[in-house]
């Protein structure tokens, strides 16, 4: 039992998970879920009840039931206890304030990553504000490396993202090649693609290596297919860079996604043994969302942020090279409007970046959610601010696969002018070499297509 | 008078992409050209306008009078339990179940002998789909329906309506199938995609996996003929397999990819 007084009013919160979800800053999926806060007033109770909570209680009473669930396995039985030792004696809130202090540097929050466990991160990131969300997470460096290396400090990575609505290759050659010509695709190369068929994935994944082969770029191709079939397509023998797979952070959503820890495990590993990384052997690429237990009715009553946090529990085993949040992708019935949906992104960059997680995130919003540009453009000013790995850039923000928008390749180079993001240095140096994009920092495309690139784009435009 | 310097001619600092003729292999917005690293005053508001298209066709009110009029007959009008746009949109749950005036409403309309099948109407995420697209579409549906000799319950049409509301309407008329038109979440490209759900024994709590499901009905997209022809059959086979959903595959071959492609 958790309690908080308020004057002559009393709030209880019968358990940790409850307590969690009524601290959590207001959002639809949780008012769907029916376990949000009445009142701001209950809000901050919870709130300031749960800054009372000591750290190592989150070892002790778990959200999700040991038995019931392998995420609530994995998070317990890799934690780190000498990594956790240092901050063992804090509370939530003593927490929030070192992570503040100019204690918490690069070097000591590195050190903690694995002592920390998600529901630690997404408790302290309830008592966050914004600028505190934006100004932790800066201190944090998650490095990882295939063809190129990412998440460096002061860098900003974009996956070019040439979705077709029917797969069509000439198609997402054409958006391919118009991302190159803006400087984007250092983090992946990776397809959405329009159906689950091993032919077409397998052609998909030939089609991007042919133009990572022919132009040398220093970057890895991805086609976002389920892990089962990226697994079948690597045994045809298709040139696979990185396994894909949407993850979410409790077992029974995972089985929704027809995925278990060890369909993970088989599937990086099958990824691992191609070697096909140059640099390193990050070979995972994982998204995630607030609100996909929810929409698969395996939440446990547990708030969507909080499990949102877990899936990162999930990631961080298999060492991936990318990992995003969907953020504005699932819909207002989980985060209703730009207010829920900028904090959400900010919440998942922290936690994610705490737990050393490489986080980036897909700046997105559907139409029948209450957004629109200027909400993106207030996220990824922010998030470029706070550090990201990487981003989204798709032709015009306006994915014609999906029907969502997300970030352009105007809108990273607008962030890299304006915050002084450079591209992954290798991805950078090549863009340079090309003729695409000189390294000077001023982030100016080339007017038109180097002799190497114009050959073949005038070929693909007269087929 | 002298001539500005090239400083100040904004079209000399526009910068136009030269691979527009790739645009042909795709309705993405590639070659967008830049001023600075930034779009253009006109790319800019052609992307507003696409959106806000797409914000009109979620926000606006299906108008019912109209709706009748385009189908020249009469529609039972009902109500889901989500009050407003707003609640709509954050209670997947209230959509799709009818408010308690309309169970009424919809029991006072239960046929004497139970009807085959149920058409059932709603707005879902694009009203301007089911306005535009739902009389086209029934035009080419309902004759089709009485060659295969099924009786047809009264039409009904749901405001602030899921897919699912139509399980909970057929249930009430007695019908073995029901057929729901729906307005599709609106992209900028379509913001006019009419879906179409056909699920064998409604009742509430029935899944997407029981039902079978045709999108992108629009001009542009697939044709009210098509779509007619292709639902049709599967209402059919769902009365003779005695089933709907995943058991149930389209082996029709009308499919008209490249339409949508193009749209």
């Amino acid at each position: 039992m958790y309690s908080h007084q308020v004057g002559a009013e009393l709030f209880r919160f019968p358990d940790l998970r409850t307590l969690m979800a009524r601290a959590t800053p207001l959002r639809s999926g949780d008012q769907l879920a029916g376990i949000a806060a009445a009142t701001d007033v209950e809000r901050v109770a919870a709130q300031a009840a749960l800054a009372e909570v000591p750290l190592k209680t989150f070892l002790t009473e778990a959200l999700i039931p040991y038995e019931a669930d392998e995420v609530t396995r994995l998070i317990i039985d890799t934690h780190d206890k000498a990594a956790f030792a240092p901050i063992s004696h804090m509370t939530v809130g003593d927490f929030r304030d070192w992570l503040l202090s100019d204690a918490a540097d690069s070097a000591a929050l590195a050190a903690l990553a694995p002592g920390l466990t998600p529901e630690m991160a997404a408790a302290v990131s309830k008592l966050c504000r914004v600028q505190d969300l934006i100004l932790i997470a800066s201190k944090c460096r998650v490095v990882t490396k295939f063809r190129n290396t990412l998440g460096l400090e002061k860098r900003l990575a974009t996956r070019l993202q040439p979705n077709h609505p029917t797969d069509d290759l000439r198609g997402i050659a054409a958006s391919t090649f118009d991302g190159l010509m803006y400087g984007s695709g250092d983090a992946v190369i990776g397809i959405n693609p329009a159906t689950d068929n091993l032919h077409a994935t397998v052609e998909l994944l030939h089609l991007l290596d042919e133009v990572i082969q022919e132009y040398n770029v220093p970057t890895q191709s991805c086609v976002l297919s389920h892990v089962t079939n990226t697994m079948a397509a690597i045994e045809e023998g298709a040139p696979v860079d990185l396994t894909f797979q949407s993850i979410a952070g409790t077992e029974a959503a995972n089985t929704s996604f027809g995925i278990t820890l060890d369909i993970l495990t088989e599937g990086h590993d099958a990824t691992q043994s191609l070697k096909r990384g140059t640099v390193g052997q990050n070979c995972m690429y994982f998204e995630t969302g607030q609100g996909s237990c929810l929409s698969a009715d395996a939440h446990h009553g547990v708030d969507q942020q909080t499990l949102e946090a877990r899936a990162y529990a999930v990631a961080r085993k298999y060492q991936p090279l990318l990992v995003n949040t969907v953020v504005g992708f699932i819909g207002p019935e989980y985060l209703y409007d730009g207010r829920q949906i900028i904090r959400a992104g900010l919440e998942d960059h922290f936690c994610g970046k705490l737990l050393g997680v490489p986080m980036g995130c897909d700046i997105c919003y559907t139409n029948h959610a209450e957004s629109d540009q200027n909400d993106m453009d207030i996220l990824l000013t922010l998030l470029g601010a706070a550090g990201i790995n990487y981003i989204m850039g798709i032709p015009g923000s306006d994915d014609v696969m999906l029907s969502y928008q997300t970030t352009s390749f105007h809108d990273a180079l607008y962030a890299r002018r304006l915050l002084g993001l450079r591209p992954a240095p290798e991805f950078e140096e090549w863009l340079d070499k090309m003729g695409l994009m000189p390294s000077d920092g001023a982030f100016t495309p080339a007017s038109r297509p180097p002799a190497a690139l114009s050959q073949r784009m005038t070929l693909l435009e007269a087929e | 008078m002298t001539k500005l310097p090239d400083l100040y001619e904004p079209d000399a600092q526009r910068a136009e992409d030269p691979w527009a003729g790739l645009r042909r292999h795709t309705s993405a917005r590639i070659a967008l050209g830049r001023t600075g690293v930034s779009l253009s005053t006109a790319r800019n508001l052609e992307f507003q306008m696409a959106h806000a298209q797409a914000r009109t066709a979620v926000h606006s009110p299906l108008d019912l009078d109209a709706l009748e009029a385009d189908l020249g007959q009469p529609l039972l009008r009902v109500a889901s339990r989500a009050p407003d746009r707003a609640a709509y949109l954050q209670r997947p749950d209230w959509g799709r179940r009818l408010d308690t005036e309309s169970v009424a409403k919809v029991e006072a309309a239960r046929p004497a002998s139970a009807p085959d099948v149920a058409l059932v109407l709603a707005d879902g995420l694009s009203s301007l789909a089911t306005q535009q697209s739902a009389p086209g579409f029934l035009k080419a549906f309902q004759p089709l329906l009485e060659e295969a000799g099924l009786s047809v319950a009264p039409l009904v049409v749901a405001t602030q309506g899921r897919v699912a509301i139509g399980d909970e309407i057929a249930a009430i008329l007695g019908a073995k199938l029901v057929v729901m038109l729906i307005g599709e979440r609106p992209g900028l490209s379509a913001a006019d995609s009419l879906g179409l759900y056909l699920t064998w024994a409604p009742k509430v709590g029935r899944t997407d996996a029981d039902r079978n499901c045709i999108s992108n009905i629009r001009p542009g997209g697939q044709s009210y003929e098509d779509a007619a022809y292709r639902a049709a059959w599967l209402a059919r086979e769902a009365f003779k397999l005695q089933l709907s959903g995943v058991g149930l595959k389209d082996r029709t071959v009308t499919v008209d990819a490249k339409a949508q492609v193009e749209g």
